[in-house]
């Protein structure tokens, strides 16, 4: 197990250090920010000093250098927009977005796992049949789209939700956040069941296949042999084995959601650090581009490895086979 | 006895069409009327996208056509060359039902352009991968499990921050963000389908490897790419106008579904419900039928439901 | 002369498919009494699972019994309701299945798996009781240290194992009728042999009786008190397992022993039926058996009734093997 953790991390430091260069040898490659930060109406002069003021004028390769050196201290450079560390600026954004998956990736479960297992149940009636139709409609619905209409709906129409922004915050364990505040609890809704739509699909269509494919197995019907009610059959036999995909696809969804909150945040003005990276991208603010990335890749890259552990514990063929490549 | 027996069989079998394969799936393909709808309202909106020209009442990218008094309409009012708005009118005076034709057009067009590439990609690596194996193998698919690691939305991301726009590179980031799908699907069924005895008895009979690689492997690999490809046009449209709508998608200059969304964003606030509504309900009704079809598809052509 | 543990009379189990309706059990009758073992013999596809899964009430649709009674110590079982019905099984009836991979849940600890099952029919009793009583099973079907093997996962047992598990979980509640499917079929032959010896053993000692389904027919003959044989949905032939293996009169059951292997002389070669096991989508009329059989004739094309040529034995075939000699 250990061995296979190393192997991970180690692979994690490869990915990370191509990422980077690609990435910044791409972001580089693009536009020029001087032209953005330095008034047009300046002289030659003023704009040397700033591109100078910036280290845009060493060639590349010193710039990757110079960079490489600050990101292993933590330093991944200064955003040229709001004159901050990215790094920091990031890590002040991030609590509002991981808040937001959290709350949607809950939602999708707390729906999708019922609604799945008794469309798997029962696929003739026309209860499931409605809820795979649902489904399909909601793999379907452009998120951004249904974040409009439903701020339409509910802020605009009705007036019972706010449409933008996070809301009140509270303090909870240590933890700042708005889910501990009507306020910010109303804030919240929104937006988060907005993002929990997607997954909540795919969250209900593998509770159900799970059910179907369990249903069929023999472990099943031995149980059902043993007189057990169809309820513990169900709820215990079945529910355990649908649970291991589950866990796997739901911590590779929390990535996901946390990627797609790109979205909902600009449609619903979050502050999280969705919206940070499409204004910086519109802005050119290279540092802060980067920045995002590589925290963002890192994030993958150690949920995807917690996914593997979590999964391990779960199944407990994995768990003693030992884990290999 | 002998000479009687069969003569006793074939009059107590009903004579039944013979079942080829093909029929076999049209059978079963309609045996779902949620199915039947989707496949219907697939073909009427690339119909629609075919011959937007033709059938829209305003070219709404002329300028000539456009009146700014026309502006903002309600659905149903009356515009000044003498037609209806019928979906109203955006802040340009431009008709939205010829807006969403034209813009069927474009996010049709970079929806199945996209997949297509992807797939011509995806192919041939998975079947390189499975079919040579070892390193190459390897590699390969180390690439697509890291890339499949990362969600469709970030990869696109930022490969537009760093290419910038313009339609190419849309359709870049979406074959990106698609091709890796299409190499594991490829590479999974081609791995099951290698060990199977009809190629060892295709290679005993000494034909060459490209003949066996396209002309037994990949058609017994075509039913899981055939669903895999229809998903992935779905998600690539839905994806496209996603990126539009964030401002990092296609430019002004091709006026997708999502573009027309995004336009009527701030309009929104004030009321003005129908300029991201109708764009809204137009790429939801094909992204639908897209997936319905490719559900039933999924189910008729998966052997393990097959009863 | 009181009621045997279970009788059936004409059962009718059928699978109402998109493609048709499949009579997969077509008209069965025999009866198992106190102690006794009854053989089910046939191919895959002849019915004998079937009619196993009838007996517990556990066919799933499309499968439906559509006739027929299953008197379990004089109740009829057929229309009972779901509730009363889970009482029944794994309390007075317990199955025990083929694959003894399959059939523990492998995610659940076989304490777990065991417990559950006495508590399904017990609620009052404690877990400390439940999981004595597991013990005392799993000691009883020979596993070494009991306890430390409850606390095991399912795979990291073997197939015999395994089995012995599925054996244990269905002697709990100690019932009164089990209905074993093939449970030896995925064994190797010496574990096969043991786990006979065990069941034979505790079968006799407890009084339960024993429905044992299977294609081995050597299985049959050292396990068996009665035999019956089922093709294509139907019993061909019925009788104790010695008169009918010793000299069967139905050409099917005779085609069955003439192809073991072990009763053909050395150097000969192996007798086999010709032809397949025929779909039950298209089954002949009449015999469903006449296409294969070598004694047809013109009136095959009837459905032949069951007779009874000599005590003790009933055969459906309108051309038995009287005057043979023994296989």
């Amino acid at each position: 197990m250990t061995v296979f953790i190393i192997r991970r991390l180690m692979q994690t430091a490869v990915v990370l250090a191509v990422m980077s260069l690609l990435v910044f040898v791409g972001v580089f490659a693009i536009g020029d920010p001087t032209a953005i930060l330095v008034s047009p109406d300046s002289d030659q002069i003023e704009r040397d000093r700033a591109i100078a003021a910036l280290g845009l004028d060493k060639p590349l390769w010193e710039q990757y250098l110079y960079f490489l050196y600050g990101a292993f201290r933590g330093d991944l450079g200064k955003s040229f927009v709001f004159n901050m560390p990215a790094l920091q600026l990031i890590m002040q954004r991030l609590p509002a977005t991981l808040e937001l998956a959290f709350a949607a990736l809950v939602i999708a479960l707390v729906a999708g796992i019922p609604l799945g297992m008794y469309a798997g149940y029962r696929p003739e009636s026309p209860v499931s049949k409605t809820i795979m139709a649902g489904s399909i409609l909601g793999f379907s619905l452009p998120t951004f789209w249904v974040g409009l209409m439903m701020i339409m709906v509910f802020a605009v129409q009705l007036g019972w939700l706010p449409s933008t922004g996070r809301g009140q915050v509270g303090t909870i364990f240590g933890i700042t956040t708005s889910l501990v505040t009507l306020d910010g609890l109303a804030h919240v809704l929104l937006p988060a069941v907005n993002l929990a739509l997607l997954k909540l699909s795919l969250v209900c269509r593998l509770a159900r296949a799970g059910m179907r494919e369990n249903l069929l197995m023999d472990y099943v019907k031995f149980a059902r042999a043993k007189g057990l009610s169809a309820r513990r059959v169900v709820l215990v036999h079945v529910f355990k084995n649908i649970l291991i995909p589950l866990v796997t696809v739901t911590g590779l969804e929390l990535g996901n959601l946390i990627a797609f909150s790109v979205v909902t945040e600009t449609v619903f003005a979050w502050p999280g650090m969705g919206k940070l990276i499409i204004d910086s991208i519109n802005n050119l603010d290279r540092p802060v581009i980067v920045a995002y990335l590589l925290v963002t890749v890192s994030m993958f890259v150690f949920i995807n490895l917690a996914v593997d552990i979590l999964y391990s514990i779960l199944d407990p063929r994995v768990r003693l086979a030992e884990a290999k490549g | 006895m002998a000479t009687i027996l069969p003569n006793t069989a074939l009059e107590s079998v009903p004579v039944a069409p013979v079942e080829t394969p093909w029929r076999r799936f049209v059978t079963d393909f309609m045996a779902s009327p949620l199915a039947i709808v989707g496949l219907i309202m697939l073909v009427a909106i690339i119909a629609i996208a075919l011959v937007a020209p033709l059938i829209s009442p305003q070219n709404p990218y002329d300028l000539n056509q456009l009146d700014i008094l026309d502006g903002n309409l309600k659905p149903g009012s009356k515009a000044g060359p003498g037609y209806t708005f019928w979906l109203g009118s955006d802040d340009q005076g431009r008709d939205m039902l010829s807006g969403i034709f034209y813009g069927l057009r474009i996010s049709l067009g970079v929806g199945v352009m996209s997949s297509v590439l992807a797939l011509a990609l995806g192919l041939s690596v998975g079947l390189l991968a499975a079919y040579t194996g070892g390193r190459v193998e390897g590699f390969l698919m180390r690439v697509v499990d890291i890339q499949l690691s990362f969600p469709a939305i970030l990869v696109a991301l930022i490969l537009l921050a760093v290419l910038g726009e313009g339609t190419w590179k849309v359709i870049a980031a979406l074959v990106t963000v698609q091709w890796a799908y299409y190499a594991r699907t490829v590479r999974g069924t081609a791995l099951v389908e290698r060990r199977k005895e009809y190629i060892e008895a295709a290679l005993c009979l000494g034909l060459s490897h490209r003949r066996v690689m396209f002309r037994h492997l990949l058609p017994n690999c075509l039913p899981p790419l055939i669903v895999v490809a229809t998903v992935q046009v779905a998600h690539a449209i839905a994806l496209e106008a996603t990126l539009s709508f964030l401002g990092i998608g296609l430019p002004i200059t091709s006026p997708s579904l999502g573009l027309l969304i995004a336009n009527g964003f701030e309009y929104l606030l004030s009321g003005k419900y129908w300029i991201s509504f109708f764009p809204g309900v137009a790429l939801l009704l094909t992204i639908v039928s897209i997936n319905l079809v490719g559900d039933q598809l999924r189910d008729v052509l998966n052997p393990r439901l097959q009863k | 002369m009181p009621d045997p543990t279970l009788r059936v009379e004409n059962l009718v189990t059928a699978f109402h498919t998109r493609n048709g309706t499949l009579r997969a059990v077509d008209g069965v009758s025999f009866e198992v009494g106190r102690g006794k073992v009854l053989g089910l013999v046939g191919e895959s596809g002849s019915g004998k699972s079937v009619t196993g899964f009838s007996i517990m009430g556990l066919v799933d649709p499309p499968g439906r019994i559509d006739g027929g009674r299953i008197l379990f110590q004089g109740r009829d079982l057929v229309g009972l309701p779901e509730e009363e019905m889970r009482a029944l099984r794994g309390s007075r009836i317990a199955m025990i299945f083929q694959d003894p991979m399959m059939t523990l849940n492998p995610v659940l600890r076989i304490d777990t798996q065991m417990i559950e099952a006495v508590k399904a029919h017990h609620p009052a009793i404690g877990d400390d009781e439940a999981r004595s009583r597991a013990r005392d099973a799993l000691a009883q079907v020979g596993i070494p240290s009991p306890e430390a093997r409850l606390k095991a996962y399912p795979h990291q047992f073997s197939g015999g194992m395994r089995q012995r598990v599925a054996i244990a979980t269905a002697l709990l509640n100690k019932p009164d009728l089990i209905i074993a499917d093939e449970p030896t079929t995925a064994l190797d032959v010496t574990i096969q042999g043991q786990i006979l010896f065990e069941v034979q053993k505790l079968c006799r000692q407890t009084g339960t009786a024993l429905i044992w389904i299977t294609h081995d027919l050597s299985v049959v003959a050292s396990l068996a008190d009665e035999i019956c044989v089922m093709y294509a949905g139907k019993i061909v032939e019925q009788g104790s397992v010695d008169d009918v293996l010793d000299r069967p009169t139905h050409p099917y059951t005779h085609g069955l022993l003439r192809s073991v292997p072990s009763a053909n002389p050395r150097g000969q070669p192996l007798r086999q039926i010709p032809g397949m096991t025929p779909s039950l989508l298209s089954l002949p009329s009449g015999c469903a058996f006449r296409l294969r059989c070598e004694r047809a004739t013109g009136e095959c094309v009837q459905v032949p009734e069951m007779t009874a040529p000599m005590a003790g034995r009933r055969v459906r075939c309108f051309h038995p093997l009287l005057s043979t000699v023994p296989v």
